[in-house]
């Protein structure tokens, strides 16, 4: 990897952590530790599978959240402020710009979420009291999430390359909803005939499948995840992350600084 | 690479480019121009600059003058690669100027420039030195003296979000000349700056040109220019209207003499040469034609009158300046009249 794409993800990660970015930890830490107690309190036998669902919706949720609202700016703003200028008039290529800055964020969220995986942990330990072999499962799950931060940064990212902050986070926020019922579209899809089957085939197909990588019930269930469900998966985030990111470059590489 | 197959390599490319050889120049503008589209469906042309020939050489300091608006930015900013030609090319100490390698060696001062503000003035820098790829000893060893250079060192740790707008132009200026460019573009430097500040931005403009460094700075202070360039150019509307060494074109007045003496008496003598005399204070201030000049002292001493000063007659930058800019107006109304008349 080109030392340059190395610098500009340190900065990224940089102006994320002194933007206080990770503050959003303690409010993680607040809710789950909040949770954990009041859980032991009333339920029985089903401590576990409370948190273990509430944990992973809250990492899956607040990483969402952040993705959005950081990937959104991470090329518009520079353009505003104009902080663009000094790095682009260095010998920085504009595709390096881009790839720095996917994987400033996307180590924002990984660290962020290394720390919130430690919460859910600490939470099932506390009503729970020990560990068991199929918790190893929420490892999965929490690996599944990081890949859907790494689609959901990078259509952030292409947003950011043509439009504004505004339409960026309703473009974003609107693919990450449609893409959680990605699954109900494509059943929908062979449910119709015609141009509207052609159509919706189409746009099933083409929004980011987020309920494949959404595996937070059957973990809470301790139910068993394939291997190749694994590879699967894997390949399809990286796949669907290198064409947006792609799309971010070729549209980046064209545009006019005003 | 030896000597032998750089100049082979650098002669085989200006063949290629299809260019006469020549001296390598820090700039060459080959007739770049920019149009941009506006309005809602992008349809309406806008033309921002007219197709652009410059030519800068090694070591000049190099002014680009001209009011706001008249392209300047644009110009710098083409340059930078951040904004696209329509049409042109240029080159930039003898190479591409799309070449990011050619970046290495270029230092760039944005107009009212903005810096992350969550990091301090070190932080900065260090990360400018990175990717201009400075190594890691040298880099701290530039930081300090770029800093003291500009008269930050004091401030160096403190966060940029707590720097006021004559410091952000400092540490611009820092950023600039960093990484040890053999050729700077300064874009309106002296904005934000208070007398002293533009003093010291003035003398390291100076200091730059005796380590041999090319300066191309944009200003629309003509001051600064008239103090500091070894040519001009100056743009109006996207056009350029004139280039030249400031001596050569301050000194095409007319071969006139200003006669400066002591008193408030006006021999008539002096008004049959033809000068235009002017009281003020103690002295008079008369202009005349430069082969007068003799006939002008004879008469002075026949009145035992004391001569203070005779001194050639130039023109400032700023009547160049103006008279270009008129000229320019002018002749655009002429263009408008014309090809209105031609449509009718």
């Amino acid at each position: 990897m080109s030392a340059r794409i190395v610098h500009i993800a340190r900065n990224t990660f940089r102006e994320a952590v002194r933007d206080r970015v990770l503050y959003n930890l303690i409010a993680f830490a607040l809710l789950l530790s909040g949770a954990a107690i009041f859980v032991s309190q009333i339920s029985i036998e089903i401590e576990r599978l409370v948190v273990v669902n509430l944990g992973l919706t809250a990492v899956s949720l607040f990483g969402v959240v952040i993705a959005i609202f950081i990937g959104i700016g991470l090329v518009s703003k520079e353009i505003d402020k104009r902080t663009l200028y000094t790095v682009l008039s260095r010998p920085v290529r504009r595709w390096e710009f881009i790839i720095g800055k996917f994987f400033g964020l996307a180590g924002t969220l990984v660290v962020n979420t290394f720390f919130m995986a430690i919460g859910v942990f600490g939470a099932l330990l506390y009503v729970a009291h020990k560990f068991s072999k199929p918790d190893a499962l929420i490892l999965v799950a929490l690996y599944f999430i990081i890949l859907e931060f790494l689609i959901i940064c990078s259509l952030a990212l292409l947003f950011s390359s043509f439009s504004s902050p505004l339409l960026s986070a309703m473009f974003a926020f609107s693919l990450f909803v449609i893409g959680s019922f990605a699954d109900d579209l494509r059943g929908f899809a062979r449910l119709t005939h015609g141009f509207t089957r052609w159509f919706a085939t189409g746009a099933a197909y083409l929004v980011p499948n987020f309920s494949t990588l959404n595996v937070i019930s059957p973990v809470a269930h301790q139910q068993p995840l394939g291997a190749q469900l694994i590879l699967q998966n894997s390949l399809y985030a990286l796949f669907y992350t290198a064409m947006a990111l792609s799309g971010a470059v070729l549209i980046f590489e064209r545009r006019n600084l005003k | 690479m030896s000597p032998t197959l750089l100049a082979y390599n650098l002669l085989s490319e200006a063949l290629l480019a299809g260019v006469p050889f020549r001296a390598m120049a820090a700039i060459e503008i080959l007739g770049l121009e920019k149009t941009y589209m506006v309005g809602f469906w992008r349809k309406r042309p806008k033309r921002a600059l007219e197709p652009l020939h410059l030519t800068v050489e090694e070591g000049e300091i190099f002014g680009f003058l001209g009011p706001n608006g008249a392209g300047k930015t644009t110009t710098l900013k083409m340059l930078m690669g951040l904004v696209f030609p329509t049409a042109g090319t240029a080159r930039l100490l003898g190479r591409a100027w799309t070449d990011p390698e050619v970046k290495a060696q270029i230092g760039f001062l944005p107009e009212q420039p903005y810096f992350y503000d969550y990091l301090t003035a070190q932080e900065l820098l260090d990360y400018y030195g990175q990717l201009s790829g400075v190594s890691g000893q040298d880099r701290k060893r530039r930081i300090d003296e770029v800093l003291a250079h500009v008269g930050l060192t004091d401030s160096k740790d403190l966060q940029l979000r707590k720097f006021s707008k004559g410091m952000l132009q400092r540490v611009g200026i820092a950023q600039a000349i960093l990484h040890h460019p053999r050729l700077v573009f300064l874009d309106e430097p002296m904005s934000g700056l208070d007398p002293l500040g533009r003093r010291e931005v003035r003398d390291l403009i100076e200091q730059l040109k005796q380590e041999g460094t090319t300066v191309f700075f944009s200003t629309h202070i003509l001051s600064d220019a008239e103090a500091l360039c070894d040519r001009v150019a100056i743009i109006h509307k996207g056009q350029l209207c004139g280039v030249g060494e400031i001596e050569q074109l301050t000194s095409s007045v007319q071969g006139k003499v200003e006669v400066i003496w002591q008193g408030t008496q006006v021999p008539a003598s002096m008004k049959a040469l033809g000068a235009e005399c002017h009281v003020s204070g103690d002295t008079v201030r008369a202009v005349l034609a430069a082969n007068q000049q003799d006939a002008a002292i004879d008469a002075l001493r026949r009145e035992h009158i004391r001569l203070v000063a005779i001194t050639p007659l130039r023109t400032s930058l700023e009547a160049y300046f103006v008279e270009k800019l008129q000229y320019s107006q002018t002749a655009a109304g002429t263009t408008v009249g014309t090809s209105a008349g031609a449509k009718v």
